[in-house]
Parts: structure tokens; C-alpha cells; sequence
């Protein structure tokens, strides 16, 4: 029943009945919202606007709220040279490789280890269930200088393999696929052994097609975590073939007495365009996936 | 929770498990090991051998008066950003929340800051701030207010809290919609019917249903200003000026990477697993109360 139904019939003090608070509040919450929309929408406009002008403006600093006519030379510039001796070209392959690896990886193998752990019995299940959800409390953060030396010593760095592996275990992403695989009613899988199919059938024709909001929703997350990764690339990814978008970016303000703000506010944007887009175009899934992954 | 119906066979869920343990073991277990057992060593002048010493690394830490420093400066820095955000995020999505029109587009107006990485949150506040280039930073220095995080210490810390707290906004502006969505409309009218007032049905009924979602971001705006904010200080003002924006995660980097003290930057380490591992714990014995309700 809506507000309105519930209140029309009553009469009710003007102040109490939510639809009848009149135009006012209203227009403070608008005036509120818009206010919070401009505060996240400012920053990126100016960084948008920025990267079509040229560097002498920007360093003079005449802040430009309005398109300007470098555009395309500032993009290509960024594209192809970079900054630093980096094209972000490359950089940008190198996180876009580094974004799906880590999001399908993280996937892949959180979903068949929750499997293994939910439909079958086998010793120590406890023991590797509980292990995989401990590293929950490990961050790559606090035994950075370690694991960086056992990569090192697996001759991994400065590869994509070391980017990537390291980081590719997934506590949160075992654990909802845990929880959603404790949901499938047990008549599916005896009718699955009943027609004679093995686990291996059983995941490919019934688990894994019932899996797929949970996928969508887990990619969105993982993709925008894996090209957001900063400390750990920071360390392992020092040669220029593997260096991602967001760390060659933070480098090239570097020297910050010639640095091209033009460039950097371009890269910027490059920097900033796929994981938005990945949230804004997956957004149902997104939003669904998250708080039901992390309560 | 167990499944009744379940499959035959011991070497198929092994196989299946392989991989992730594997990389658990490899790069959680062992490193975190390691690091347990560095924070007792300590290398000598030329790195060539080590001596167990004890919780020498330890009490020298925390005698340590700049590593005092780095402790206050998280504190002041976490609770920042948590508030911060966390303070915005509700206004906002209170006010999304009310039927009125277009919440919808709101909505997909302020969820998308997610998707930025901390570091770009910091370069996009450059644009802002910069006392040269910064849209803020010129005029507030034409205003005849000298502002220059670079130089002034208090001046960086708010710089670095605002940028962090700016790029957590979003995630708990979806954690508190979805928390206040799920609150029936019912009780709400019920008080609407009793006459009481917005703000009173506010604080008296939906802020108290709304206390696990804010204990739950509570706790993950925590773990998001210690360890995943490197990122904006790194790009912002690594640190500086003076270590007045050194928090613990980016001493422990420094002595680690620049200093090559591995026995003091273990010992860090293990601090801060000491601190990951009470905040998770603090997180699941408060979920596993509330499915008891």
C-alpha cells in the first residue's frame, strides 16, 4: 500500500502526512542531489575540458570550463608517445589485460573450488574452505615485501603473470558462489544422477548456466578492482612493457616543474573511461552483486 | 550450512580446489609466514646475515617517536575519510530514497565515482587544488588565503582525506540506498500517522534499522582509509610534506622499498595484520549476532 493510499482517508495533521509536505522539501532535496551530482561531476569535467587544451594554458592556469581545440592532438600525443617514454597505448592494453585476466581468473577459479567444496565430501574440505576464506584477512597490503620476493624468485617480474597471479585467489568470490551453490534445491542434482549425469555434466548444463547473474555481477567488481590495482603493480611492474594506465599516469607528474598537464589530464580520462563505462553499462548486475557479496 | 544430495569422488573436488589453494598457499600462506618470521630478524650493515632478536623490531617500533607520528596520523586520517563519506553518502541517499521525481537518475548519477581508481581520485584533486593550475587552489590563493598542500602539512592532510573520502562516497551511497529500501514502509507510517515529524522518524526509526548497514560500511570505510587509500598519497603528496601524510601502510612501504629494512618493515606488516585480522573479526562476530536476531 502506498503512503498516499493510507493517508487519504484519514485527516491527518498537514505536517504529518508525507505527501502533503508541499513543494519545499522537495525542492531542498533536488537542490541537495544536484549539489552532490555537481560535486563528483566537477572534478572529471575539468579534467575532460583540460585535455582539449594546450599545455601553455593549463600552466598558466586559466583552469578551462570549456572545450578548447587540442583534442585530438593531445589524445594522439598521449596514445602514441605518453609521457614518461611510455605510449599510454600501451598502458592501456596492459590494464585492460590486467582488468579481465584478474576478473575472469578470480572467477574461474573461485567457482570451481566453491563447487568442490559444496557438492562433494572429501577429507580436510573443512580445512581448505577455511584457508581460502582466511586470506580475507591478508592483503596483498600487509605482506607486500614477501610475496613480492617469492615472485621474484619465480622469475616473474616485470610479466603479466606476475601482475596477475599473485592476486588472482578470491576469498569474497568463493564465498558467494558458496552461498548461492547452498541454494540449489537437491532435486536438481538427483535428477541429474537419476538421468545419469556425472559432476562434470551437472556444472557445465545446470550450475554454471544458473551462475550467471553472479558472474555478471562479480565481473563488474573484479574488473573495476583489477584495473584499479596501484601498490602492487607499483612493485612488480617496473619495465615499461608491462606498466599499467594508472601508474604510468601518477608517474608522469613526476617532475612536476615540466610536467604536460595537457597529456596527463587526457591520460586521465583514458584512465578513467572503462572502468565507469564497465559500471555504468553493467550497472543492474553491478549494484545487486555488490551488496550481496560483501554482507 | 551442508547440502544433503552431493557427488562421489575425491580426486575430481581436489583437482577442482587445486588451483586456488595452490595460489593461496604460494602467495598468502608463505609470504605472511615470512613476514611473521622477518619481523624477529635482524639483517646486518650488509644485508649478508641475520640474527634472531627477539620483539627487538617491535619495541623499537614502537619507540619509535615518528612511527607515533605515522599512528596518529592514520588515526586522524581513517576516521576522516570514514566520516566523510560516510556522513555524505547518507544525506545523499536519504534523499534518493524519498518518491520524488527522477531518484532514479540520481541514483545513476552518483554510483559511478566507484569505478575510480584512488590514485585518478588524486590526480582529478590536483585539478582542484594545485596552488598553481587548481581550479579551488588559484582562487583561494587570489582571496589572499595561502593555500599550498605541498608546503603545508595540515593543508595536505585534508587534501588527502577529502580525496579519498570523495571516492568512497559512492559505495556506501549503494550500501545505504539498498539498507533503506529495505526498511517497510509500514513502520514509517505508522510514526508519519503518529505525527511525528521527518527529522524525528528519522533518528528514531530509520537511523536505528539502518545500524547494520552503518556498522558493516563502518568497518570497510576503516579498511578502505588504511590500506587502499596508498594509492591517493602515493599520487598526492607521497607522504610529505614532512611525513605530515605518512600513514602506517606507506611508512611500512618506504622503510621497505627505500630504506630496505626488511626486519623493521615486517614487523609493520605484522602490525597491520594485527589490525586487518581484528577489524574482520569485529565484522563476522557482528553479522553472525545478527542472523541470531
Amino acid at each position: 500500500m502506498s503512503t498516499t493510499e493510507t493517508t487519504r482517508g484519514l485527516a491527518l495533521p498537514a505536517e504529518a502526512a508525507p505527501h502533503r509536505q508541499g513543494p519545499r522539501p522537495d525542492w531542498v532535496a533536488h537542490a541537495v542531489l544536484l549539489l552532490g551530482v555537481l560535486l563528483f561531476f566537477l572534478p572529471i569535467w575539468i579534467v575532460l575540458m583540460g585535455s582539449t587544451h594546450d599545455a601553455a594554458t593549463i600552466g598558466r592556469g586559466e583552469v578551462p570550463l570549456l572545450p578548447g581545440g587540442h583534442a585530438l592532438e593531445n589524445y594522439r600525443a598521449a596514445l602514441e608517445q605518453g609521457g614518461a617514454g611510455v605510449p599510454v597505448g600501451r598502458m592501456l592494453f596492459n590494464s585492460t589485460v590486467m582488468a579481465l585476466a584478474i576478473a575472469v581468473g578470480k572467477i574461474a577459479i573461485s567457482i570451481i573450488s566453491a563447487y568442490a567444496v559444496v557438492f562433494f565430501r572429501f577429507p580436510f574440505r573443512q580445512l581448505a574452505f577455511w584457508s581460502i576464506f582466511i586470506t580475507l584477512m591478508l592483503p596483498v597490503e600487509v605482506r607486500i615485501f614477501p610475496t613480492f620476493k617469492v615472485v621474484s624468485d619465480l622469475g616473474l617480474v616485470n610479466t603479466y603473470a606476475g601482475l596477475i597471479i599473485p592476486i588472482i585467489a578470491s576469498a569474497t568470490a568463493t564465498l558467494l558462489f558458496r552461498q548461492f551453490f547452498l541454494t540449489i534445491p537437491d532435486e536438481f542434482v538427483e535428477a541429474a544422477k537419476m538421468d545419469g549425469a556425472g559432476p562434470v555434466r551437472f556444472f557445465l548444463d545446470v550450475v554454471l548456466p544458473l551462475s550467471r547473474t553472479n558472474m555478471a555481477a562479480l565481473f563488474v567488481i573484479l574488473f573495476v578492482y583489477g584495473w584499479n590495482q596501484y601498490l602492487w603493480p607499483l612493485l612488480v611492474a617496473t619495465s615499461a612493457d608491462v606498466e599499467t594506465i594508472v601508474i604510468g599516469m601518477v608517474k608522469m607528474i613526476g617532475s612536476e616543474a615540466n610536467t604536460d598537464w595537457n597529456i596527463v589530464m587526457a591520460t586521465c580520462v583514458l584512465a578513467l573511461l572503462p572502468p565507469v563505462a564497465v559500471v555504468v553499462l553493467m550497472q543492474r548486475w553491478f549494484v545487486k552483486g555488490l551488496t550481496e557479496t560483501e554482507k | 550450512m551442508e547440502r544433503k544430495v552431493v557427488f562421489r569422488g575425491k580426486a575430481l573436488p581436489l583437482a577442482l580446489l587445486a588451483p586456488q589453494l595452490l595460489i593461496t598457499i604460494v602467495f598468502f600462506f608463505w609470504p605472511a609466514g615470512q613476514a611473521v618470521w622477518f619481523s624477529f630478524l635482524r639483517q646486518d650493515a650488509f644485508g649478508i646475515r641475520s640474527t634472531f632478536v627477539g620483539l627487538e623490531n617491535f619495541t623499537d617500533l614502537f619507540a619509535d617517536p615518528l612511527y607515533l607520528e605515522t599512528i596518529r596520523n592514520t588515526v586522524v586520517f581513517s576516521t576522516g575519510v570514514t566520516v566523510i563519506a560516510l556522513a555524505t553518502a547518507l544525506l545523499l541517499a536519504v534523499l534518493a530514497d524519498r518518491q520524488i521525481r527522477g531518484s532514479g537518475a540520481y541514483r545513476t548519477l552518483l554510483i559511478w565515482p566507484y569505478a575510480i581508481a584512488p590514485a585518478v581520485a588524486a590526480v582529478l584533486w590536483i585539478f582542484l587544488f594545485h596552488p598553481q593550475i587548481g581550479l579551488v587552489g588559484r582562487a583561494l590563493n587570489g582571496a589572499g588565503i595561502p593555500w599550498d598542500y605541498k608546503l603545508n602539512g595540515n593543508q595536505a592532510m585534508l587534501m588527502v582525506i577529502l580525496a579519498s573520502a570523495w571516492k568512497q562516497v559512492s559505495y556506501n551511497f549503494i550500501f545505504f540506498l539498498a539498507g533503506l529500501q529495505s526498511i517497510p514502509k509500514s513502520v514509517l507510517e505508522a510514526a508519519a500517522i503518529d505525527g511525528a515529524r521527518p527529522a524525528y522518524r528519522f533518528w528514531t526509526i530509520t537511523f536505528p534499522l539502518l545500524s547494520p548497514t552503518t556498522f558493516f560500511l563502518l568497518v570497510v570505510n576503516l579498511v578502505y582509509a588504511f590500506f587502499d587509500t596508498f594509492g591517493v598519497i602515493d599520487a598526492l603528496t607521497k607522504g610529505g610534506p614532512a611525513k605530515a601524510t605518512e600513514t602506517l601502510i606507506y611508512r611500512a612501504y618506504v622503510d621497505g622499498r627505500v630504506n630496505l629494512d626488511i626486519g623493521l618493515s615486517s614487523a609493520q606488516s605484522v602490525v597491520l595484520m594485527l589490525v586487518v585480522i581484528a577489524l574482520t573479526a569485529i565484522q563476522f562476530r557482528f553479522i553472525e549476532r545478527r542472523v541470531h536476531y
